[in-house]
């Protein structure tokens, strides 16, 4: 039997499970995206989806299965800066005294020496990702003194400052305005175009249908994955919301 | 009169310092208060007010075995300290015990044993030197291990500064970068053990617990920088170790107490008067006369 070629996948997760002190929080999970793939963590509140994030970032163990990014184990991915992870708003102490330019450096910190002292290069990267999320003008803002939307375009700045591959979003549009969400929009758009990978989960089925090439229906393990015009059904997501239909949980436009 | 108040003021300064145990007094309250201010940044922004304390009270059994058997006391005091951190650890992670009772449960334990050991080994401890610190009676054996304690934190922290802030801040992206958060985790619970262990000296196992957390609360009060931060709560640590020895020594109280009770004089001016997020918002109500 011919080997996959584990190189074309970015990442490839397969049968992963994940407890926490013998509760089962994802069990049998499996994903595998190419680069410019943009795909949909679709779940309800407690399926898994911030777990299965835990595990690819590496911030929790899995019990089970293997991770591998670009063919590689995990432990290089890390070294080689190649995952990017943008935490949810509520994820953060928006009250720590650090301010914008703090935290997009941040994402340089692998990169640097043990003392972390910025070169050249890592002040320009800094500045080239806080200018791409519009933020110039609140480079010495405290993180507690910006809106939602500000606060999270200061984590995708990291994100980008890190140059990783993939991205992983939590609730990338929960709790910011307008302006954030289409220049977030904006930004998939050019991410995808450079060749970036995108996992992010949501609760806007507008969302997926809009930016999502792929989707993963989770409810504790996978219920569907795959193409989002095939696997974006009503009865898969009826399923994946424990039986609720989606015109009730969403309203019958979606 | 102006001469009079001058030379008043001078002689409430210098008197002091005439006697060699009060400069030895203040030179090393001033460093375990630096040491412990400077820790202080990062436990109040990691939440672990609670550890600290718990720390600080198991140390004691360790304290009074290393005497009984004539070793630095230091040594004996770490091992419980580390040691009640890995207990809580432990005990958390096997039983559906709540994380805070654990913590309360062990670091009681520890030290009901530590008063328990005093009372049975038969030995030239003071307990009450243990309980309240005696800064004003330190030996030179003590002052050469806490110099060198105090040295090894500084440059700990110093190294791992900006590692230490990004683990309290936001462990998960740490990680993904390829920062050894584990290594963080007992790097921060090791710096923690020694600075209890330098602080018990001043102030005492009861009060150390205070040298930890306060300074850090004073900072956090006043400025949005986190650098700004370890630096004002190494400075108002320093100050209060001046201001409660000066005041022990002229009014005849207890340095520990006197040390810990301008700590939190400090820190309420703070809460009272801190431009941003005092009581009263001085920023607020000078901007409107602008």
């Amino acid at each position: 039997m011919e080997k996959p070629n584990y190189q074309n996948y970015r990442i490839d997760a397969e049968n992963i499970c994940v407890d926490y002190n013998g509760k089962v929080a994802l069990y049998d999970a499996n994903l595998r995206l190419k680069p410019g793939q943009i795909c949909g963590l679709v779940g309800m509140n407690g399926a898994g989806k911030t777990t299965f994030f835990n595990a690819l970032t590496g911030f929790v163990n899995i019990s089970k299965g293997k991770i591998r990014i670009n063919g590689e184990s995990l432990r290089s991915a890390q070294k080689d800066q190649t995952i990017a992870y943008v935490p949810q708003s509520e994820g953060i102490d928006s009250q720590f005294p650090v301010n914008v330019w703090d935290v997009v450096m941040m994402g340089r910190y692998g990169s640097m020496n043990i003392l972390r002292c910025p070169r050249e290069s890592d002040v320009q990267a800094v500045k080239d990702a806080i200018e791409r999320v519009d933020l110039t003008n609140y480079l010495s803002t405290p993180i507690g003194n910006l809106s939602g939307g500000q606060r999270k375009r200061t984590f995708l700045a990291r994100a980008i400052a890190q140059r990783a591959s993939i991205l992983l979003l939590d609730e990338p549009f929960t709790g910011v305005d307008i302006r954030t969400e289409k220049l977030i929009s904006e930004l998939f758009i050019q991410f995808k175009n450079e060749g970036k990978t995108i996992l992010l989960s949501t609760h806007d089925m507008i969302h997926v249908r809009e930016f999502c090439d792929l989707v993963l229906l989770i409810n504790k393990t996978v219920v569907a994955y795959g193409e989002t015009s095939e696997v974006f059904t009503t009865e898969n997501i009826t399923s994946t919301f424990g039986g609720i239909s989606p015109d009730v949980l969403f309203g019958p436009e979606s | 009169m102006e001469f009079c108040l001058f030379s008043s003021i001078n002689t409430f300064v210098t008197e002091p310092l005439t006697h060699d145990f009060m400069r030895k007094a203040l030179f090393m309250s001033s460093l375990v208060a630096a040491v412990c201010g400077f820790l202080s940044s990062y436990l109040t922004l990691k939440g672990w007010a609670l550890m600290g304390d718990a720390v600080s009270h198991s140390v004691m059994p360790g304290v009074v075995v290393a005497y009984a058997l004539g070793l630095p006391f230091s040594l004996g005091a770490f091992i419980f300290g580390v040691g009640s951190v890995a207990l809580i650890g432990f005990v958390k992670q096997k039983s559906r015990v709540k994380e805070d009772t654990v913590i309360g449960l062990v670091f009681t334990g520890f030290f009901a044993l530590g008063i328990v050991l005093v009372s049975k080994i038969k030995s030239n401890i003071d307990l009450h030197s243990i309980l309240f610190g005696s800064p004003l009676g330190i030996s030179l054996s003590d002052v050469k291990q806490t110099v060198l304690i105090s040295l090894l934190v500084v440059i700990l922290l110093s190294v791992f500064r900006k590692d230490l802030m990004l683990y309290c801040f936001d462990p998960r992206h740490a990680k993904t970068v390829g920062i050894n958060v584990h290594f963080l985790h007992y790097l921060l619970l090791t710096c923690l053990s020694l600075a209890a262990v330098v602080g018990l000296q001043t102030v005492g196992i009861i009060l150390v617990v205070a040298m930890l957390i306060t300074p850090g609360a004073t900072a956090y009060l006043l400025t949005d920088q986190f650098d700004n931060m370890t630096i004002i709560s190494v400075l108002s640590a320093i100050i209060s170790s001046v201001i409660g020895i000066y005041c022990s020594f002229w009014f005849d109280l207890e340095t520990g107490g006197s040390i810990v009770l301008a700590q939190t004089f400090i820190f309420l001016f703070a809460f009272l008067f801190a431009p941003r997020y005092g009581i009263f918002k001085f920023k607020k109500l000078f901007a409107g006369y602008k």
